[in-house]
C-alpha cells in the first residue's frame, strides 16, 4: 500500500481519524495525504428577504449583497480549515508518521475523492461530519456518497480509536466481500490482528462451506482465524458479535443494493455504521 | 450521480424554496394578468401559461431557481397575431415556438449566446423595461385623478413597506390595500374583471383549433421565429444572471429544451408562450429560492391562488397592477448603464443605445437584438483589423527589401494590407515575412496573391516566409501565386 487519503473537517471525529490514519500508515508503510474541503453549498440560500419588490439595478445590488455576505464567512472557514490541517499534520507527525502532506481545496468532497483516489489505496473518513446532527444519529451526508462513489476501500473512523487487536469480517461471498477477502489476503493492514470471520443471515451447509473455504485462505495467509456462523437478522448478528467478542474493527461489503431499495427497506450498511461503535472498513 | 443531483436540485433548500415560491406566485398574478392584457388576450391565458410554464420548467429546465412564466417580452411579439387571427393562432404559434426551442437545444444553440455582447444584453433589458412601462400608459387614458393617486399610493407601499418589514411581499400588500380602498370608496376604477375572462377551473387539455394547412404555417411562422429567439435569449440571459448570483453553473442547452417543452405544454392547456423572467427570478433568489422546488411551488401555488381566489382577483383595480408593473420595469432597467455611457467605449454605448431605439420603434426585441449583434460584430471586426502592421527594412546592398507583416489578415484588413507595399521601389528581391501574421479568409489570401504577382510582373523575385500551418493550408487550397502560370491568371485591375 502506497498512499492513504484522509479526509477531515475538524469535527469531533478528527482525533480518532488521525489516530486511525497513523495506525493504518504504520501497518502498511504508506504515506498520508490529508484533505480538507471547503464546501460552499451554494444550493442552499443564506438569507431570505420576502419583501418581493425589486428596485434600481436589482440584480447588481443583490449580487453585491450576496458576495458581501459570503465573503467574510468563507474567509473565516478557510482560515479555520488551515488550522485544522495544521493540527492534522502535527498530530500525525507526533504519532511518528513522516512526510504527511496536507491540502485545502474548494469544492465537493465526493468529487475530489473520486479524482484523487486513483493515486491512493485507502480512503479514511469520519462517520459524521462537522454539520451532522448527533441527536438524530444521522450519518455524515458525505459518508454514503463517498463510499458509493469510491473505487477504493473506505475506512470509516468511529468516535474513539482503540488499537486494533481483533476484527470482524462479515463475509457472505458477495462480490464486495470477495474484494474485501482479497484485500485481507494481499495487504498487511490487519495481519497483526485476530480475524473473526462471520456468516450471518441464512446459514446452511453451502454457506458454511464457503465460510470455511475463506477461513482456510486467511489462515494460510497468516491470520489467526475464528469462524462464526449465526442465523438471524444480519444487522443484529453483526452488532451482537462485535460487542460479545470485543471487536475493534468491522470489515464488510457496503451498499450492495440500489438506492431505490434502500429508500424502501433501508440499508444494512447504514445501520451497521450507526450501531457499531467501531471503525468500519468498507468495500464496494 | 443523477440521483444525487436530483436530491440536491430539489430538496436541499426546502423551507426557503417554499417561502420564495410563495412570494413569486403572488408576484406572478399581477404580471401574468398584465402581460395577457398587453398581448390582447383574456387574463386566463396568461395565468394558465404561467402555471404550465413554471411547473414544466421546474422539471425539465436547465437552471434550478429560475422562474419562467408568461412574459412581457413575448407578449409584445404577439399583439398583431392576436388582433388579426385570434387566440387559436396564438396557441398554434406558441406550440411551434416550443418545437423550435427544443430543436435549438438539440442543436446546442445555447452556446450561441456568446455572440450576444454585454452591450446588446444591456440594451435588451433596458428596451424590455421601457416597453413594459409604455404598455402601462394606455391605462391612464381617460382616467381621472383617482387613477394617478392610486398608482402613486401603490408605489409608495411597494417601496416604503420593506423599510418597516421584509416579512411580507410589499406588492401583495399594495394590491390588497388598493383593492380594499377601491371597493369601500366605490371609486370608478377599471378592474381586472373588465379586462376579460378569468379562470375558474383547472386548465384543460385542448389542441389549438387551427386548420392544419400550409397557410396556417405561413401565418404563425413570422411570429414563432422571433418568439423562439426572444424567449431563448431572455431565458439564457436570466440563467446567466442566476449563475452569477448563486455562483453555480447551469446547462444552457437543457434550458433551451426546457423552455420549448414548457411552451408546448402551455399551448395545449390554453396558455401563451413564455420564457424566463428577469425580475421574478431576481425576486426568487432574493427571497431565498435556489432549487427547482421554488420554481415548481411558484407555479403550483399560482394555480391554487387563481382557482380559489379567482372571484377576488376580478375586483382588483387596474391601478394596483399598473403600480406593480412600474416596479417591474424599474427593477428590470439597468440604471447603471446610464452612468456607464460616459465611461464605456463609444462603440459599446452606441450598440446599447441602438438596440434600445430599434426595439422601442419596432416593439420587437428580436430585431433589436439582431441589429445590436450585427453592430457589435462590425465594430469588433473593425477593431481587430487595426491589429495589422507591416514593417519594412532594406538590406545593406539595397537590393533585398523585407516586409514584416504582423496581426490579423481578413476581409476588413485586406485592403490596408495590400496598400502597405511599395511597388515603385526597384529591388531585385522582396521577402514577405508573415510569421507573426494570420490569414483568416480568402480575401486576405487574394490580397497576398495580388501583391506577389505584382512584384513578380515587375521582375522582382518574391519569397513568402514564415506562414503558420493554418494559413499555409488555406493558401495551399485557394491561392494562385504559388501555382504554375500564376501571372497569366491575375485578374486585371
Amino acid at each position: 500500500m502506497k498512499k492513504i487519503l484522509t479526509c477531515t473537517d475538524g469535527s469531533v471525529y478528527s482525533r480518532s481519524i488521525y489516530d486511525l490514519t497513523a495506525w493504518a500508515a504504520k501497518h502498511t508503510d504508506a504515506t498520508v495525504h490529508v484533505l480538507h474541503m471547503l464546501e460552499a453549498h451554494r444550493e442552499r440560500a443564506e438569507t431570505s428577504d420576502l419583501s418581493g419588490n425589486i428596485g434600481f439595478d436589482s440584480g447588481e445590488t443583490l449580487l453585491q449583497e450576496l458576495v458581501a455576505l459570503e465573503e467574510n464567512k468563507n474567509r473565516l472557514l478557510r482560515e479555520k480549515g488551515k488550522l485544522i490541517l495544521a493540527e492534522a499534520k502535527r498530530h500525525l507527525t507526533a504519532a511518528g508518521i513522516a512526510g504527511v502532506t496536507v491540502e485545502q481545496l474548494h469544492g465537493e468532497l465526493v468529487e475530489e475523492v473520486v479524482k484523487q483516489e486513483a493515486k491512493a489505496d485507502l480512503v479514511i473518513i469520519g462517520k459524521r461530519g462537522e454539520s451532522a446532527d448527533f441527536a438524530k444519529l444521522h450519518l455524515g451526508s458525505n459518508l454514503e456518497r463517498v463510499v458509493r462513489a469510491s473505487i477504493r476501500p473506505v475506512l470509516v473512523a468511529a468516535r474513539q480509536f482503540v488499537p486494533i487487536e481483533k476484527f470482524l469480517f462479515a463475509y457472505d461471498g458477495s462480490p464486495s466481500t470477495e474484494k474485501a477477502l482479497k484485500f485481507l489476503l494481499e495487504q498487511p493492514l490487519l495481519k497483526e490482528a485476530e480475524c473473526h470471520i462471520l456468516r450471518a443471515g441464512k446459514v446452511d451447509a453451502d454457506a458454511e462451506w464457503f465460510l470455511n473455504e475463506a477461513a482456510a485462505k486467511l489462515k494460510a495467509a497468516g491470520y489467526g482465524v475464528m469462524t462464526h456462523a449465526v442465523a438471524g437478522s444480519v444487522e443484529t448478528v453483526i452488532a451482537e458479535t462485535v460487542t460479545r467478542e470485543h471487536i475493534q474493527m468491522l470489515v464488510m461489503g457496503a451498499y450492495g443494493h440500489s438506492r431505490i431499495r434502500q429508500l424502501i427497506i433501508g440499508s444494512t450498511t447504514t445501520a451497521m455504521v450507526r450501531t457499531c461503535h467501531v471503525p468500519v472498513l468498507m468495500f464496494r | 450521480m443523477i440521483f444525487k443531483d436530483f436530491t440536491k436540485e430539489w430538496f436541499s433548500n426546502v423551507p426557503k424554496d417554499l417561502l420564495a415560491g410563495t412570494v413569486v406566485a403572488l408576484a406572478l398574478i399581477p404580471e401574468a394578468i398584465a402581460f395577457s392584457i398587453i398581448a390582447g388576450v383574456d387574463p386566463q391565458v396568461g395565468l394558465y401559461a404561467s402555471f404550465c410554464i413554471a411547473v414544466v420548467a421546474a422539471f425539465v429546465g436547465g437552471r434550478p431557481g429560475m422562474i419562467s412564466a408568461a412574459t412581457g417580452a413575448m407578449a409584445l411579439l404577439m399583439i398583431t397575431l392576436v388582433k388579426e387571427h385570434g387566440l387559436q393562432y396564438l396557441l398554434a404559434a406558441s406550440l411551434l415556438t416550443g418545437v423550435f426551442q427544443i430543436l435549438a437545444g438539440w442543436l446546442r444553440l445555447g452556446e450561441a449566446l456568446k455572440f450576444v455582447s454585454r452591450s446588446v444584453m444591456t440594451g435588451f433589458v433596458n428596451a424590455l423595461a421601457i416597453l413594459i412601462f409604455m404598455a402601462q400608459l394606455p391605462e391612464f387614458h381617460g382616467a381621472g385623478w383617482q387613477m394617478y393617486a392610486m398608482v402613486a399610493g401603490g408605489l409608495i407601499i411597494i417601496y416604503g413597506l420593506p423599510r418597516f418589514t421584509k416579512a411580507v411581499p410589499s406588492p401583495l400588500v399594495c394590491i390588497i390595500v388598493l383593492t380594499v380602498i377601491a371597493v369601500f370608496t366605490g371609486m370608478h376604477l377599471r378592474t381586472v374583471g373588465d379586462m376579460g375572462q378569468l379562470p375558474s377551473t383547472l386548465p384543460m387539455f385542448l389542441i389549438p383549433q387551427v386548420p392544419l394547412t400550409l397557410e396556417t404555417l405561413w401565418i404563425i411562422l413570422p411570429y414563432s421565429i422571433p418568439l423562439t429567439v426572444v424567449g431563448l435569449l431572455e431565458s439564457l440571459m436570466t440563467a446567466s444572471i442566476v449563475d452569477d448570483l448563486t455562483d453555480t453553473d447551469s446547462d444552457k442547452n437543457r434550458e433551451c429544451v426546457g423552455q420549448g417543452a414548457a411552451n408546448i405544454v402551455s399551448s395545449f392547456f390554453g396558455g401563451m408562450a413564455g420564457c424566463a423572467m428577469i425580475g421574478q427570478t431576481v425576486i426568487n433568489v432574493k427571497s431565498g429560492g435556489r432549487g427547482r422546488l421554488s420554481t415548481f411551488f411558484a407555479g403550483a401555488f399560482l394555480l391554487v391562488l387563481i382557482v380559489v381566489f379567482g372571484a377576488w382577483v376580478k375586483i382588483i383595480p387596474m391601478a394596483a397592477l399598473v403600480a406593480v408593473m412600474i416596479m417591474v420595469s424599474i427593477g428590470t432597467f439597468s440604471w447603471q448603464s446610464l452612468k456607464d455611457i460616459r465611461i464605456h467605449p463609444k462603440t459599446s454605448s452606441l450598440v446599447m443605445i441602438a438596440t434600445v431605439v430599434v426595439v422601442v420603434l419596432t416593439h420587437n426585441l428580436a430585431i433589436g437584438v439582431a441589429i445590436g449583434v450585427l453592430m457589435s460584430t462590425i465594430s469588433f471586426a473593425r477593431k481587430a483589423a487595426l491589429l495589422m502592421r507591416v514593417g519594412t527594412s532594406l538590406d545593406e546592398s539595397g537590393e533585398v527589401r523585407t516586409y514584416a507583416v504582423e496581426g490579423n489578415l481578413f476581409f476588413v484588413s485586406a485592403t490596408r494590407f495590400a496598400k502597405s507595399f511599395d511597388f515603385k521601389e526597384a529591388v531585385s528581391k522582396v521577402i514577405i515575412d508573415v510569421s507573426r501574421a494570420h490569414f483568416w479568409d480568402i480575401s486576405s489570401v487574394g490580397a497576398l496573391d495580388k501583391i506577389v504577382l505584382r512584384f513578380r510582373r515587375d521582375g522582382t523575385e518574391v519569397q513568402v516566409v514564415g506562414l503558420n500551418e493554418a494559413s499555409a493550408t488555406l493558401i495551399e487550397r485557394v491561392a494562385i501565386h504559388d501555382k504554375a502560370g500564376a501571372a497569366d491568371n491575375l485578374p486585371l485591375h
